[in-house]
């Protein structure tokens, strides 16, 4: 090895902020496809959650109709949790989580691709969650508008979840702090999805019993997100 | 190249940096020595602005932290005792990863040079966590000059090596030296240290409790003066 060739006269411009989310999204995915360790963990819990419901809550088809929504956002949630805690547990394990932070990008950056890769994750586990649910519970849950749901509830919850797991990583506690900080923080978004949901399945009226609570979660991703990329900075710095 | 002025890092009630002043010049190889708790590290996280100062100035390659802290990162090149690499990921995606973190031109030739010259060519496609402890610190090092950094800095790099990697470790810093980038590195290897740098800082209870140059020290011993800073 020399000097003259470990060291170039190469001169570095900062990635663009797309870039870097790509960037990061690219890694994420590419780590969790070969590793399946995030996407399994996830995707056996969210299949036990429904069957133990499933066998524990022998209803009729119509009382089941009106738990499904709850079931299913129950669901999603505790799998999300689970999803969280270990993607940002796989940065701060090997010290990755400096590596990204020593990089020469905004760190809105960082989040949003962290951000992203989480909701992948998360809806990937719902697409294969949500055809077993159907046959288990013998419930149509294809509906385009229930789908949308899904969605915003997912993108809430994914902005929360992972400024939350950002900051309880850098703790001793973080599995056990990660829940406790989250779900008082996401209780808006369970609710709207939950009641959106509902309405969805049980036919209720779109402007009345639908609308409102898609509205509560466009604002809330919103505004959560917008609160993200200004605070993740502060909350990955000591 | 590097400016510290006062510089103050309190955690809650503790305080770990009390008064910090510290200069490097372009070019200058300084090991930083002193005791476990003596602030080595958050000293190095602050430069690297990991950290933020709680008083006092920090300016690294003419940019002041934390201000102008994006500047200073495309500027900087880490290696700590953590690799900071992921281990599901191969040799060439990982320093993949990073280029594109940093924008790299020419990436792939940077990577296929970068791994030819720490070693790791032939295990370009192995995932990382297939890697022993050395091999996982030489890919860190090719991390840490994928972007040609003017500075660098090194936070115990010999940590858990074997004797090759530490070797291959002396030869990569020899060769940041020789290239006129500056240095910083912490190390409890004061024999390493001797060998290598060009000045010697002894950072005790916070502060800068002396400072020698290679020059000024001499034929004496670095473990006497260390020995003699800790005392006074």
């Amino acid at each position: 090895m020399t000097s003259k060739t470990l060291i170039t006269d190469n001169k570095v411009k900062n990635a663009s902020f797309s870039k870097a989310i790509a960037a990061v999204v690219w890694k994420d995915l590419a780590a969790e496809f070969r590793s399946r360790e995030l996407f399994s963990a996830m995707l056996v819990f969210s299949l036990l959650v429904i069957l133990i419901f499933n066998f524990a809550l022998e209803l009729d088809i119509k009382t089941r109709q009106s738990v499904t929504a709850g079931v299913l956002w129950v669901t999603f949630a505790f799998a999300g949790t689970l999803g969280l805690n270990r993607s940002m547990a796989v940065e701060k394990d090997r010290g990755c989580l400096d590596g990204l932070l020593l990089a020469p990008v905004d760190r809105a950056a960082i989040y949003f691709g962290k951000a992203i890769s989480n909701l992948v994750f998360m809806l990937i586990v719902e697409a294969i969650v949500l055809p077993v649910y159907s046959f288990l519970y013998a419930i149509n849950l294809f509906q385009p508008g229930l789908l949308l749901v899904i969605l915003l509830g997912s993108i809430g919850y994914v902005s929360v979840g992972t400024l939350l797991a950002s900051m309880a990583v850098q703790t001793r506690t973080r599995d056990v702090l990660l829940p406790i900080l989250l779900f008082p923080v996401v209780i808006p978004v369970l609710i709207s999805a939950v009641k959106a949901s509902g309405g969805y399945l049980t036919g209720g009226d779109f402007t009345t019993e639908i609308l409102p609570w898609i509205n509560v979660l466009l604002v809330y991703d919103l505004i959560f997100t917008a609160i993200a990329f200004m605070t993740f900075d502060y909350v990955v710095e000591e | 190249m590097i400016t510290v002025k006062k510089l103050v890092k309190r955690f809650g009630m503790k305080t770990v940096l009390r008064g910090v002043d510290f200069e490097v010049q372009p070019g200058e190889f300084v090991a930083l020595l002193g005791p476990n708790g003596a602030g080595k590290t958050t000293f190095l996280r602050i430069l690297a602005s990991l950290s933020r100062p709680s008083l006092g100035e920090v300016h690294v390659a003419n940019y002041r932290l934390p201000h102008q802290a994006a500047a200073v990162r495309a500027r900087l090149g880490v290696v700590s005792h953590l690799p900071l690499l992921y281990g599901d990921l191969t040799a060439e995606e990982n320093l993949q990863f990073y280029a594109r973190m940093y924008n790299v031109e020419n990436s792939e030739a940077r990577i296929t040079e970068v791994l030819d010259l720490v070693g790791l060519e032939s295990r370009r496609r192995d995932l990382v966590r297939t890697f022993s402890r050395g091999m996982q610190q030489r890919l860190a090092i090719g991390r840490a000059v994928i972007h040609d950094p003017e500075v660098m800095l090194f936070d115990e790099p010999y940590t858990g090596l074997d004797q090759d990697a530490s070797s291959m470790l002396d030869e990569v810093l020899r060769s940041v030296a020789a290239k006129g980038r500056t240095v910083v590195m912490t190390s409890h290897d004061l024999a390493r240290a001797e060998d290598l740098a060009t000045r010697f800082d002894i950072l005790s209870r916070g502060v800068i409790a002396a400072s020698i140059t290679h020059k000024q020290l001499g034929r004496n011993n670095l473990l006497t003066f260390y020995k003699n800073a800790l005392a006074g």
